[in-house]
């Protein structure tokens, strides 16, 4: 990816447009090792529950220091505004970060995103100086209320988290990226295989995030790899502006000089 | 006094939340704290008084999607 061509967030510039979660990975090994394949920048960890005296967290949080990528926290699994806030207020002082990536959960079957939750969460956590990623849906109007707060990068989903099912509504997100030309839009959830990741960054999406089609994969590490290259090779194919599909065939070999043509 | 810590019923003497987290093992730990869903601050921890049934969350760093 050319210096020109990098992914700019809330001023901070990368040159990765691949975001990966860190959870479900078989071991501790496999994550560095995935992280690095991928040679992605930034990625997502949580807050989460624990006894005194464990100190299961801080291994892994050593782990993602040592190797230098930005953290983004994540709001996972709050089902209200304020449980939202409060997890990213705990996220930033714990990771001493301001980005949140912020998840307000509606629905359990399909971890859909609670988008007036979400709202009313980003409109308290902006204020209060967060950086802050929105786990949406492809609704416009929704988009539109979050940019009006103050987001300055919105991240629709494809599918449900985990589902790997790909863009369930190429519609919708032609549309969002239509709409919205100029800013950040980040593909979150959903994306199950390297030809997802590859379709959504031909559409112009900015960037996908994406963590169990990695973490889950037969060859975690090797399916980091492929994300990576996919990302490149979709981002590459947007800016070289892809044909427009035809309803019938054109020959590609040209029609003049055809032999055995009847020129009478 | 019984509070909730975590979500667990716990018989604790500490009476502020500093002495909660040293009394429950998490000394030196880099851990996010909340108290009745409200965040507290790291250096807000020892002027913040328990009283009966608070609910008090303890967090650290996790692996996350």
């Amino acid at each position: 990816m050319s210096d020109a061509d990098r992914l700019r967030l809330y001023g901070s510039e990368f040159g990765s447009r691949l975001l990966i979660g860190t959870a479900r990975y078989a071991s501790p090994a496999a994550l560095e090792d995935s992280i690095r394949a991928s040679e992605c920048e930034m990625v997502t960890v949580s807050l989460r529950r624990e006894a005194g005296g464990t100190r299961s967290g801080e291994s892994f949080w050593s782990l993602i220091r040592n190797l230098g990528v930005k953290v983004l926290p994540n709001t996972a699994g709050c089902r209200t505004a304020k449980e939202a806030i409060t997890t990213a207020q705990m996220a930033r002082e714990v990771f001493a970060t301001n980005w949140i990536k912020l998840e307000v959960i509606g629905e359990e079957d399909t971890l859909q995103p609670d988008v007036f939750g979400l709202i009313e969460a980003s409109r308290t956590l902006i204020k209060d100086g967060f950086y802050v990623l929105p786990y949406m849906t492809d609704d416009l109007v929704v988009a539109e209320k979050l940019l009006d707060l103050g987001c300055q990068a919105l991240m629709p989903w494809a599918a449900p988290i985990g589902s790997g099912r790909g863009v369930n509504n190429p519609f919708a997100l032609r549309a969002l990226r239509a709409h919205y030309p100029n800013t950040p839009l980040i593909i979150d959830a959903g994306i199950g295989a390297p030809s997802h990741a590859v379709a959504v960054m031909e559409m112009g999406y900015d960037a996908v995030l994406l963590n169990t089609a990695i973490s889950r994969a037969g060859d975690p590490v090797a399916m980091a790899r492929a994300f990576g290259l996919a990302i490149k090779a979709g981002r590459s194919a947007f800016l070289a502006k892809p044909m427009t599909p035809r309803d019938m065939a054109e020959p590609s070999t040209p029609i003049i000089g055809r032999p055995f043509d009847q020129l009478l | 006094m019984r509070i909730l810590v975590n979500g667990l019923q716990c018989d604790v003497r500490a009476t502020t939340l500093c002495g909660l987290l040293n009394e429950l093992g998490y000394e030196d730990q880099k851990v996010g704290t909340a108290v009745n869903q409200e965040f507290v601050r790291s250096k807000d921890r020892e002027m913040i008084k328990l009283k009966e049934d608070d609910a008090v969350e303890i967090v650290t760093p996790r692996q996350g999607g």
